[in-house]
């Protein structure tokens, strides 16, 4: 849909590999087929099939691109940053077929304008799809409602104020309703703004004792609170983004649990580092909201292993160097994620939190689903997309191979294990690892 | 970067000073000791030593300051070294040159120490991991973070007045902790020279989180904290707290948090009282305190010069000697 036709969609027959596709319940050494740039069929031939390519997949895991529910390219408005050139490109390289950006360019992605320019740049670019949620508010600016009807038709899959407070709970309320009219999802970043009172880190033991002014748990459980109470109210269709607290969590469950139409994502880096990586004051840590405690960071996990929180995103947000030479505090926050999202996702089946199909399902058929979109799953007439990469594979993620054109991360001299080798999107190879 | 102590050298000696914690009690013991003999010094009618002749030091305040600026700036001139002041609030920042551009313009005109006062936490540590490595880098202050010369010059008073055991002292912080870069560095100070117990008093709004694990005692009210102490650290309160929604009033602050002769009755008989400075007479503290007879707080002045010669001298000492 928002890749153009450049390049030939082959007959192509990846063979050998472990193709794991949860949305199906399949994990099996088979073989895949891909002609029409769609799935033809898993196992034997489909009639009459011949290949023009062939991709030795032997060894190797062969699965759903991935989809992303959250990554900046900072086009419009931020090119010294990346651009959806080069940040579909490293998206390529990571596996990671179908990308979602929050509407906070510059423009906002508020009119069908921006959006189609999105759309346009990436299917230009051919490398990954992007789509785009539109804005809540119109320029974000919490109080007046955008036009989301034509935001809709411009190709948003859903709309969220991305991290922009809400005026009020009565805007909030009329904004969620008339998303709800559209059966839009709402994409919702859980932050009391007030709350979080331009705090930098997490209100806690590292906090207090460096001086860096604090965010409490109750800036996300505050917000997560009354988020829950006017989304019951309304009942429209809300995704709460990068949850970072144990008890927001629980309290995600809960709603769960009462039937709230509400689904939960967590972004990886918050499954890896906490509060305790600030105390060197490095920039590369910075990130809204705040690394929380150990204690979050394995209820986190555990959130992940109950369903509470479906989807794990990368949180992409690429930086020039710039934005990071400072005092902690006066350093633009976020991380840059698409290169390391599939290798660290896969350190939580090393560490046991999941398994290789319940990791996969995170990344590939629940953001879809989350998404609404027909991705993520290896369904016979389904978009070939697809990523086939080596679990033993060991390397350094360092300055040398980072794809995004950010290099801001806290996990360069990390070692990861799992390398993608190749991946398909809309059965054309995007990417291939050069051996 | 990560995990390295900036702050100390291959042999262990003070190579910044950008905070106390990250120190041992035999440098903060050695920085005490050194301040003594520099102390002599600066009684004396030549008040100079030829210790850092022909270094250049640059005072580098990207945050008003007058007290903590001249003292260094003293300190710099008694060692004989050459000294610049440069006040980045009225300079390039406004400017829209970065941090880091700043430094390297500076740098460049060959300084051998930065003394660096600026208003985010972390700036000091930001500015040594940037610095050549000939320079050292002196935090005069970043943010809520750090001022660990005010916190030396605070324990060189204490211990000049109540002898080297801090185990037998009981010491009260009272006012603004979650705020103060001077509470948080006079807490690693007094905790890593052993402090008996360390207290802070004040109400919950001006306590940060999970105070206890700096390693002291909580209080929220000015007789019981400061029952039995032998020394009184009174914080400034900042007029802007008023706006943030931490505390009523002046008015009621002083009536429960301001410290009166009355209420200094509850301390040690002994007891002394200390205050960084500049003091707001009728909120913190009433006049007849600061000018009272348990006031040590312009003795604190006159130890900041021997304590901050004291630690530009050891930070210069272990690159001269460095490690090549």
């Amino acid at each position: 849909m928002a890749t153009g036709s450049r390049g030939k969609q082959l007959r192509i027959r990846i063979h050998g590999g472990r193709v794991i596709d949860p949305a199906n319940g399949i994990d099996a050494i088979t073989d895949v087929y891909l002609a029409k740039g769609r799935i033809a069929g898993l196992g034997s031939a489909p009639d009459g099939f011949t290949a023009d390519e062939e991709i030795d997949a032997a060894g190797c895991v062969v699965c759903p691109g991935l989809v992303d529910l959250a990554a900046a390219m900072r086009e419009p408005g931020q090119e010294q940053k990346a651009t959806i050139a080069t940040e579909t490109r490293a998206a390529a390289s990571g596996g990671i077929t179908t990308l979602c950006c929050l509407p906070d360019t510059s423009p906002v992605i508020d009119t069908p304008a921006v959006a189609e320019l999105i759309r346009l740049r990436a299917a230009h670019t051919g490398k990954a799809r992007v789509v785009t949620l539109g804005a809540l508010t119109r320029n974000l600016d919490g109080e007046h409602l955008s036009e989301m009807a034509a935001l809709r038709k411009a190709g948003c899959v859903g709309v969220s104020n991305a991290h922009r407070p809400m005026l009020n709970n009565l805007v909030l309320r009329r904004a969620l309703e008339y998303a709800a009219t559209f059966n839009l999802t709402v994409y919702l970043l859980p932050n009391d703004h007030a709350l979080a009172n331009e705090g930098c880190a997490h209100e806690g033991q590292v906090a207090t004792r460096i001086g860096l002014p604090a965010i409490p748990e109750a800036a996300e459980t505050a917000a997560v609170a009354h988020l829950l109470a006017v989304i019951e109210q309304v009942g429209v269709r809300a995704h709460f983004c990068r949850l970072t607290t144990g008890r927001a969590a629980r309290m995600i469950a809960r709603a769960r649990y009462d039937g709230a139409p509400v689904t939960a994502d967590v972004a990886i880096p918050y499954l890896y580092l906490s509060e305790n990586d600030l105390s060197d004051f490095d920039s590369q840590c910075h990130v809204i909201p705040p690394l929380r405690t150990i204690e979050d960071r394995q209820q986190l996990r555990a959130a992940l292993q109950s369903g509470t929180i479906q989807a794990i995103c990368s949180d992409h947000q690429p930086h020039e160097p710039d934005a990071k030479m400072g005092p902690f505090p006066a350093t633009e926050p976020g991380i840059s994620g698409l290169d390391s999202l599939l290798p660290l996702s896969l350190r939580l089946v090393e560490e046991q939190v999941l398994d290789l199909p319940g990791l996969i399902r995170c990344l590939t058929i629940a953001p879809a689903r989350i998404l609404g979109l027909p991705y993520g799953s290896l369904s016979v007439g389904a978009s070939a997309d697809i990523c086939i990469f080596n679990t033993d594979m060991t390397w350094m993620l360092d300055n040398s191979n980072l794809r995004s054109q950010g290099h801001n991360t806290p996990f360069a001299g990390w070692e990861m294990r799992g390398r993608v080798v190749h991946t398909l999107l809309e059965g054309r190879v995007v990417y291939s690892l050069r051996s | 970067m990560k995990g390295k102590n900036l702050q100390i050298d291959s042999q262990g000696r003070l190579r910044h000073f950008l905070s106390i914690s990250g120190l041992n009690r035999q440098l903060l013991t050695e920085i005490l000791d050194t301040a003594e003999s520099f102390a002599g010094i600066t009684e004396q009618t030549v008040k100079k030593v030829p210790l850092l002749r022909g270094k250049t030091i640059v005072n580098l305040f990207f945050e008003a300051s007058t007290r903590t600026r001249t003292t260094f700036e003293l300190a710099a001139k008694r060692l004989s070294a050459d000294v610049l002041n440069i006040n980045i609030t009225q300079s390039s920042a406004s400017k829209g040159e970065t941090l880091l551009d700043t430094l390297r313009n500076i740098e460049a005109m060959h300084v051998d120490m930065f003394v660096v006062r600026h208003a985010e936490s972390g700036a000091a540590h930001f500015i040594a991991s940037h610095v050549e490595p000939h320079t050292s880098v002196i935090n005069a202050g970043d943010g809520r973070h750090s001022h660990p010369t005010q916190a030396m010059l605070d324990m060189f008073t204490i211990r000049r007045v109540k002898g080297p055991d801090f185990g037998r002292l009981r010491v009260a912080i009272v006012g603004d902790v979650l705020h103060s870069r001077v509470a948080r560095s006079q807490i690693h100070a007094l905790n890593l020279l052993n402090t008996g117990e360390v207290r802070i008093v004040a109400p919950k709004t001006l306590i940060p989180a999970f105070a206890e694990s700096l390693g002291v005692k909580v209080f929220h009210d000015l007789r019981a904290g400061i029952q039995d102490v032998d020394v009184i650290i009174m914080l400034r309160l900042q007029h802007e707290r008023m706006k943030g929604a931490l505390l009523p009033s002046e008015h009621e602050y002083y009536e429960l948090f301001g410290l009166t002769e009355k209420k200094i009755d509850q301390a040690s008989p002994d007891a002394i009282v200390m205050h960084p400075g500049p003091i707001n007479r009728g909120v913190e503290m009433d006049s007849e305190v600061a000018d009272g007879p348990r006031s040590v707080i312009l003795q604190q002045v006159t130890h900041g010069i021997a304590v901050r010669m004291a630690v530009m001298s050891m930070a210069m000492r272990s690159k001269q000697e460095g490690d090549g």
